[in-house]
């Protein structure tokens, strides 16, 4: 019963966890906006790393994925997506870019 | 392979106590998992489009004009906070809590879900009035296109969370049941991770580079 | 009265029926369509009138339609391909004898040609390939990996009724309303609303977007089965090659699906909703069409030909009685072709307007996906290598492919050079090309496992006789109709012309024609064959189950092989654990014990989806919004209504397998033992005799 009691803290404080991360990450990412306008490369790479962080700390605490052997599977799976996403999407930017380019000559 | 894994999916597995369900719920989770890196990739051609998009407003209104920040930071806080519901509510279940808590985590759950929903709705509805509808701009259409896929999603998971609601009435605590709730609780998740993506790429991204 | 009438029935009316344009004005275009049509509708009044006559309405809706066994899906799977790809031969004869009847513009118009060639290449993807491959690896990939049925049987069979009412979509649009003069890649802005307001695209949207959806559950549904439900034993390195080929190819459909959903989609929004996706005005860009549609068209090229190498790699070694050779430089092969053919999308659309670098970083990547595939092609040529060849009717398929393949892949190499591929793009040389590819890739690799595991599943060999009839005559069709289309597409005909000039094409028009005759005839052998062989049933029964002397776990059991597959599961020792088993004598053991086994209860959700969202797509097609709202809320009830659901399973007790199971060992060890010289002999009951010498 106690084993079951630790557990059930141990969870819930992982989920709290991530909460908290998130919604810290969340403040700052929109602090950053409202101080800084959202107008120059520089403010908009902080937001998308910020944004980054989020995914990996809602990844590893609402998703529970990390690197132990028995989720490796699960990794495997997220990273070969990410692979996969990775060609696509920069092929499709690159390639559409490119053709609007070459049409417009921007 | 061979040892009993404690934790062969991801999200909260169910573990011992509910050795059978964690045998028969591990393959059709793992079922669902890959599901949604193929409904990711839905989403992946959609932002790669809304990118290639974002200047081909066509003269209508843009990203300036029509994003409400305060809307959308009000949006991330709910569905993140839902996130941390729908956790919770699957914890109650797992470690058998008394009923009335996992009758509260779902019904929050719920609730945020559909806030969610009605200022998302408030928001397209808002654009609309400044002439931001998809039949505007390619832009529009790119926004269009992506958003409402995510509003979709998150009312499907509501339709689903009542559904499994209602089930946990008639067939009651069943590991089959309780194998689904752990399934809408990724889903959920899922769909938190693209909202990251969605106010990074198209709401600062839009605004940035729009 | 008139505005009541046009919403309940949307834009249907009597001018979608082609006997209308018959009447109006009977010339050989409307001749031909009326035939097409009255074709589709004696079909079905036959099937229904053989059905009720023979009173087999009850059997077909309580053995088949609500089965959840794969062995009975797999099966359903290949009969609807078969029949999807009489259609779409019979297309491919009117469009070259449309083209033989040159110059000039020969006896269709160019609408109706345009039809043909759209219909034709939607259907031999869609409806003719994935099917026939996925019927296949659903009959075989569990009976490889040692599994009792796939991981989510149910799921399984509603992707069989999502394909087969898309399919049927292409049927109807045979007799009411026409199909899309698109082609089957449907590029806007000319399948936009603006260009083409009918109902044409629409039907090619939605059969895409539902069979897709059906492909992408069967991709998660084998990636599953594979990855988690192989036999104790059985680690990746002693899987069957066939099931690595298919595992990679569920990773493709998992991953290249989505490209077209969206595709298709974004076309639908444009079309339906006024959106600006691909439109001409208000800055859509049609191009990213084009890039989203190979997006997933090149992985789908892979993920059809992956299986196919599977097939080979199992018939080759078979048929050799060899170990397969190289299977770990096969293992990486496939996994670096999946992988690659994410990186090449690009050369279906080199000519439109990027940059030379950009267009000479996939044409390289294109030419290095020929290294693991000629990587493949050693592999094979060794396996045969000093190997005790049996010229069986699969063996002749993975000859002729040998030989044909390597020439329709060294074209492929010619094409990734962009700069070629700037003289012969939208020529006739990449429809040799692409045929060149497809058939004695993919085809023949089918026909080939549908006579090699025919016996697995009905119990009864084909007859070899007109099995090797049907090979020569697809070989030789295949050759006469396509290889004079390298030359007309090097000499500059364009594809898809409905009429043509230039009097130097005409001989080689003359010889596709006559070839395409023999392709039809080598259809009429593969009914023929099949006819035959229904007849002869009783003089090539191979009850104990190993005719050829198979290596894989799925000889190892009777044929047909019993709903659980196996009495007990198997524990695996090696690769080609049954051929490793044979050697050691210790095949067809007689276990301790038996146990209940749980099997999947039959269900009608699959069936019941399929008429759904058939009536579902065709008020979407004909704007009948109160019923395309209708079936969407059925559509979702009926997936509640089924998850309610809990008794989806039934035992069946220990004591029916052990009896069925004793009965079959005592055949088993009372039947005479054949040599492979008499593989084709009426002796052959299922039992080999091992070789004496065991080659390596």
């Amino acid at each position: 019963m106690d084993k079951r009691t630790e557990m059930h803290r141990r969870e819930r404080r992982r989920y709290v966890i991530g909460y908290g991360g998130s919604l810290l990450l969340t403040l700052a990412v929109f602090a950053i906006a409202y101080h800084f306008g959202i107008e120059t490369t520089g403010v908009y790479l902080t937001i998308g790393l910020l944004g980054l962080a989020q995914l990996i700390v809602q990844l590893v605490y609402f998703l529970h994925i990390d690197r132990r052997r028995s989720s490796r599977e699960d990794l495997d799976l997220i990273l070969f997506s990410t692979l996969v996403l990775l060609i696509i999407i920069l092929g499709t930017v690159w390639i559409l870019g490119n053709l609007a380019i070459r049409m417009h000559g921007m | 392979m061979k040892r009993a894994p404690t934790h062969s999916y991801p999200g909260i597995n169910l573990g011992e106590r509910h050795a059978s369900a964690h045998k028969a719920s591990e393959v059709v989770t793992f079922g669902f998992w890959v599901f949604l890196m193929s409904d990711l990739v839905y989403f992946g051609l959609m932002f790669a489009t809304y990118i290639t998009m974002i200047d081909a407003q066509a003269g209508g209104p843009g990203p300036h004009e029509l994003f409400d920040l305060k809307s959308i930071f009000a949006q991330t806080l709910i569905l993140l906070t839902s996130s941390l519901t729908v956790g919770l509510a699957m914890l109650a279940l797992k470690y058998n809590l008394p009923r009335a808590r996992i009758v509260l985590w779902f019904g929050v759950t719920l609730a945020l879900g559909v806030s969610f929903l009605v200022l998302e709705m408030r928001d397209f509805l808002a654009m609309a009035e400044k002439g931001g509808i998809p039949q505007r701009s390619g832009f529009l259409s790119a926004y269009y296109g992506l958003v409402p896929l995510h509003g979709l999603h998150v009312a499907a998971g509501c339709l689903w969370l009542i559904v499994l609601g209602v089930q946990l009435r008639v067939m009651g605590m069943t590991d089959l049941v309780i194998s689904r709730v752990m399934r809408l609780a990724l889903f959920w998740h899922f769909l938190d991770l693209i909202w990251i993506g969605i106010i990074t790429i198209v709401y600062f991204g839009g605004l940035t580079y729009g | 009265m008139t505005s009541t009438v046009s919403s309940f029935f949307g834009r249907l009316n009597w001018d979608a029926l082609p006997i209308t344009g018959l009447i109006r004005d009977p010339n050989a275009n409307e001749i031909v369509a009326n035939v097409a049509a009255g074709i589709v509708i004696v079909g079905v009044v036959a099937v229904v009138g053989l059905l009720t006559v023979f009173r087999l309405w009850g059997p077909l809706w309580r053995d088949w339609l609500t089965s959840a066994d794969h062995k009975k899906i797999g099966i359903m799977y290949v009969v609807f391909a078969i029949v999807m790809l009489a259609r779409g031969v019979l297309e491919g004869v009117v469009m070259r004898a449309q083209q033989a009847a040159g110059p000039g513009d020969g006896f269709l118009e160019a609408e109706h040609f345009a039809e043909l060639f759209s219909t034709h290449g939607t259907i031999m993807i869609f409806f003719v390939a994935v099917p026939f491959v996925f019927g296949i690896a659903n009959f075989v990939v569990p009976l490889m990996i040692g599994a009792r049925d796939v991981a989510f049987p149910v799921m399984n069979q509603i992707s069989l009724g999502l394909t087969v009412s898309a399919g049927m979509m292409l049927m109807v649009s045979l007799v009411v309303g026409e199909f899309s003069t698109g082609g089957w890649t449907a590029y806007p802005p000319y399948t936009g609303a603006a260009f083409n307001p009918g109902v044409g695209p629409d039907y090619w949207i939605w059969a895409i977007v539902v069979s897709g959806i059906g492909t992408t559950l069967t991709g998660i549904n084998f990636a599953v089965t594979i990855y988690k439900l192989r036999a104790p034993g059985m680690g990746f390195m002693r899987m069957p090659m066939y099931c690595w080929t298919i595992i990679c190819s569920s990773i493709l459909i998992i991953f290249a699906m989505p490209p077209l959903g969206v595709a298709a989609l974004l076309l639908a929004a444009d079309r339906y909703l006024d959106f600006h996706f691909f439109t001409n005005d208000l800055g859509g860009n049609m191009m990213n069409y084009a890039n989203l549609f190979w997006l997933f068209g090149h992985p789908e090229v892979y993920l059809l030909v992956l299986p196919a190498y599977g097939i080979y790699s199992e018939v080759f070694a078979t048929f050799s009685a060899k170990r397969l050779y190289g299977y770990n430089s096969l293992v990486i092969a496939t996994m670096s072709i999946a992988i690659m053919s994410f990186t090449v999308w690009l050369h279906h659309f080199f000519t439109m307007g990027q940059s030379a670098l950009i267009n000479a970083v996939f044409g390289i990547a294109t030419m290095l996906i020929a290294i693991p595939t000629g990587v493949k092609v050693y592999d094979w040529m060794a396996t045969l290598w000093r190997g005790r060849i049996r010229f069986s009717v699969p063996m002749l398929y993975g000859l002729s492919f040998l030989m044909l393949f390597v020439i329709g892949g060294l074209s492929g190499v010619i094409l990734a050079n962009p700069t070629v591929d700037y003289q012969v793009h939208n020529t006739l040389f990449l429809v040799a090309h692409f045929h060149n590819v497809l058939l004695p890739g993919v085809l023949f690799g089918l026909l080939a496992a549908y006579n090699y595991w025919f016996p697995k599943a009905f119990g009864f060999r084909l007859n070899e006789f007109w099995g090797r009839v049907t090979v020569a005559l697809w070989t030789f069709g295949f050759m006469l109709t396509f290889l004079p289309l390298y030359f007309v597409g090097l000499m500059g005909m364009p594809r898809r012309s409905f009429s043509w000039e230039d009097p130097s094409f005409h001989p080689y028009m003359i010889v596709a024609v006559i070839g395409a005759m023999v392709i039809l005839a080598a259809l009429l052998s593969v009914l023929v064959q099949l006819w035959v062989s229904i007849r002869d049933r009783n003089k090539t029964r191979v009850p104990v189950g190993d005719p050829w002397d198979g290596r894989t776990l799925e000889w190892s059991i009777p044929s047909p092989p019993p709903p659980y597959n196996f009495a007990i599961i198997p524990q695996v020792t090696d690769r080609d654990d049954f051929a490793a088993t044979k050697e050691r004598r210790m095949a067809y053991p007689t276990p301790d014990a038996y146990e209940d086994i749980e099997m999947p209860r039959n269900t009608g959700i699959g069936f019941i989806l399929c008429v759904l969202s058939g009536i579902w797509m065709f008020a979407l097609v004909w704007w009948i919004w109160w019923l395309a709202a209708l079936m969407t809320v059925l559509i979702i009830l009926a997936i509640i209504v089924w998850s309610f659901d809990t008794s989806t399973e039934f035992i069946i007790p220990a004591e029916d397998v052990r009896k069925e199971h004793e009965a079959w060992l005592a055949l088993a060890h009372s039947a005479a033992a054949v040599d492979r010289d008499l593989e084709e002999a009426p002796e052959n009951r299922g039992l080999a005799r091992p070789d004496l010498e065991v080659a390596t």
